[in-house]
């Protein structure tokens, strides 16, 4: 689960690690009072949240340019967050549809003495967490680890002891600090841990943190990913989620348990596995076509979960043609076959649709699909669905 | 023949009396699995389908019945904390099928695990099973047979797509490994390979992959240079987009890194026969095995 940086900071904040002042408004009528929280005479930086990066090098969907400013005075800020407030911003990671701005985020302007990259993130190579460091802090990272791999610092954390006070240290001795900023850079470490571990996130990333001409250490941006099977421990985590920033059809398919990601393709699927509902939407594009949308009902789904995930399908307008592959283990193909009937009897669906069952209670299935009357191609391998499906999208 | 587990297996359950729990093991047991102990705490004392004695802890199930594989099917919130215990008391081999497990609890698991005797395989994955001998999880009995053919997977039913398909061809597995979908896991494709490499009744080697990490490029480099028996493979998700995570917690590309490309390159560089579609995985086993 992902959340806004100004949510990040004021999470960051409370644990302890160092932000610079902000504040936040969600509509014109919020922009004084959100400005006037700032100090008098110093620099505003306006930042536009979206859950998307490359926001300061983005582009609004009217011409207007950039979603980070730096200005010298509250009247500027006012006239910057205007033009982005309800205004669509597109960034190399939105896609071209681009994201609405509903909340515009004032930060007091730090005073930049040197910028460096700091992280903590699970490592799957080694299932421990690792805290990556770097002195070319507002940089690409990845680009930095491949072109100088050795301005990378990596301390591994031994999630049974937790991060100790001399790993602490290497992390500002490798970022070459000293005196009141080497302590600072411990305490902020050392904090930022503890933030990563105690909220289950999968991914704390601060690029830059920064040093000011005083010394002081500060986290000047801050992306933040929680683990989504660790939300049970975490409800005040779950309040940030923002399902504005999402696409509604997946909001609607979680709401029913199903795992659902949009794509841009016009045959939609229907699967019961994560591994095969990929391999579905493989086989798809192998045969020519391309798929609406990743779809896994899960090993035991109910007729009104089957129901709901078809009601989702057909919803998306770009939507050609329908393919099921079920393979049946727990989840019996008679029970799946029914949900088909009922589902396609209700919404009074106009795309062709493809059945392939296979699994336990198979022959059953067919029957019921057989004596439905429903106008629906059954097909008995994947491939031979997968060619059947291709043709019929690329005919209506 | 097989690997890791057969019909000397002394199976415990975790979780017997749950839902899941008492479905499965009921399932698994009509199979022909020998169950000899359920755990639930707070319930010992009581017995499964009036023949399995329920403990209140592992600890008993291992002293009392000789309990040598655990078999979890706890709830996640929960599920850490089994694997632990059936950890400390000494399990050998330990099954996970919860889906769902918080990667703080498993990278808490993962580091416990290292320091002991114990293989975890899972979590969030179908289960093993030798055909005709055990069957440990979720996976329909009927579509295995007894073979020659290792399976080891990263998915469930791409795995019985893969089971199928070899036994609509007239032959068999001889032990299919489910290692799950997430990021941090107890037995690799690595360990697996290995295992099957090792034992003489397998004959060929399926090796189910899909996008995220890089345990499939760890396991080709093994092949090429030390697995003479026949290897085919799948790798799912050439169209993912990267950046999302694909129902499985750990099946996500991130930053270039574990996209099928890669992987297929890998196993095609370890001679490994790569099937171009789900539905042609035992096709290209074929290609190189003529059993």
């Amino acid at each position: 689960m992902n959340i806004h940086e100004y949510q990040a900071k004021q999470l960051f904040a409370d644990a302890g690690v160092a932000v610079p002042n902000g504040t936040v408004a969600q509509s014109e009528q919020e922009f004084d009072q959100a400005l006037s929280g700032l100090p008098d005479g110093k620099a505003i930086v306006v930042k536009a949240q979206i859950h998307a990066g490359g926001r300061g090098k983005g582009t609004f969907k009217d011409g207007y340019q950039g979603g980070v400013h730096v200005v010298s005075s509250p009247d500027e800020a006012l006239e910057k967050a205007k033009a982005m407030l309800g205004n669509v911003l597109v960034t190399k990671q939105t896609g071209e549809e681009g994201k609405e701005v509903r909340t515009v985020y004032f930060n007091e302007a730090t005073d930049i003495e040197k910028e460096y990259y700091l992280a903590v993130l699970m490592d799957r190579a080694t299932s421990k967490p690792v805290i990556i460091a770097s002195t070319e802090g507002g940089m690409d990272i990845e680009e930095v680890a491949e072109s100088t791999p050795e301005k990378i610092l990596k301390v591994l954390v031994d999630p049974t002891l937790g991060l100790r006070p001399y790993q602490a240290r290497q992390i500002a001795f490798g970022l070459e600090l000293s005196g009141d900023s080497f302590k600072q850079c411990v305490k902020l470490v050392t904090k930022l841990y503890d933030f990563f571990w105690s909220k289950d996130c999968s991914q704390v990333e601060v690029n830059p943190l920064v040093t000011t001409p005083s010394g002081d250490v500060l986290a000047l941006d801050a992306k933040v990913n929680f683990d989504a099977n660790a939300l049970f421990r975490h409800p005040d985590v779950v309040e940030l989620r923002d399902l504005t920033e999402e696409d509604p059809k997946e909001v609607e398919a979680s709401k029913f348990d199903l795992n659902y990601i949009a794509l841009d393709g016009n045959v939609a699927c229907m699967v019961n596995g994560a591994g095969l509902a990929m391999a579905t939407m493989d086989i798809i594009k192998h045969y020519g076509g391309s798929p609406a949308n990743f779809l896994d009902v899960g090993g035991g789904a109910t007729e009104e979960q089957v129901e709901n995930a078809f009601r989702i399908l057909v919803s998306d307008d770009a939507v050609k043609a329908i393919l099921v592959n079920i393979f049946g283990g727990i989840m019996k193909c008679d029970v799946i076959a029914t949900g088909i009937v009922n589902a396609a009897r209700k919404l009074e669906m106009k795309v062709p649709l493809v059945v392939r069952l296979e699994g336990t209670n198979v022959e059953q299935g067919k029957q019921i699909l057989a004596d439905s009357g429903l106008s629906l191609e059954p097909a008995d391998s994947l491939a031979e669905a997968a060619e059947k499906i291709v043709q019929l999208a690329a005919q209506s | 023949m097989s690997v890791l587990v057969n019909k000397d297996t002394r199976l415990v359950v975790q979780g017997i009396t749950g839902s899941a729990g008492s479905f499965h093991t009921t399932q698994c047991m009509e199979y022909g699995t020998n169950v000899v102990a359920g755990v639930t705490p707070g319930k010992g004392g009581q017995k499964f389908q009036d023949s399995v004695p329920v403990f209140d802890t592992v600890r008993e199930a291992v002293d009392k019945e000789g309990a040598n594989v655990a078999a979890i099917y706890v709830p996640p919130p929960f599920a850490g904390d089994s694997i632990l215990e059936a950890i400390d008391a000494e399990i050998p081999l330990i099954i996970a099928i919860t889906e769902g497990i918080p990667v703080r609890d498993m990278a808490e698991v993962k580091a416990r695990l290292d320091a002991s005797n114990s293989r975890l395989i899972g979590p969030n994955c179908p289960g093993i099973i030798t055909p005709g001998e055990c069957k440990i999880g979720i996976m329909p009995g009927y579509i295995h047979k007894p073979g020659k053919v290792g399976i080891v997977s990263r998915s469930g039913t791409l795995t019985y797509e893969a089971v199928w398909q070899i036994t609509c061809a007239g032959h068999g597995q001889s032990t299919c490994i489910g290692i799950g979908g997430d990021p941090i896991n107890g037995t690799s494709h690595l360990d697996a390979v290995r295992l099957f490499n090792e034992d003489p009744e397998t004959e060929a080697i399926i090796l189910i992959g899909e996008i995220g990490g890089s345990a499939e490029e760890e396991a080709a480099a093994f092949i090429k240079d030390n697995v003479d028996k026949p290897c085919a493979a799948f790798i799912a998700g050439r169209t993912a987009p990267p950046g999302r995570r694909m129902g499985h917690a750990g099946a996500i590309v991130s930053g270039g890194k574990g996209t099928a490309e890669a992987k297929v390159e890998a196993l095609l560089d370890a001679g490994i026969s790569v099937a171009e579609t789900p539905s042609h995985i035992a096709e290209a086993l074929f290609k190189i095995w003529n059993p």
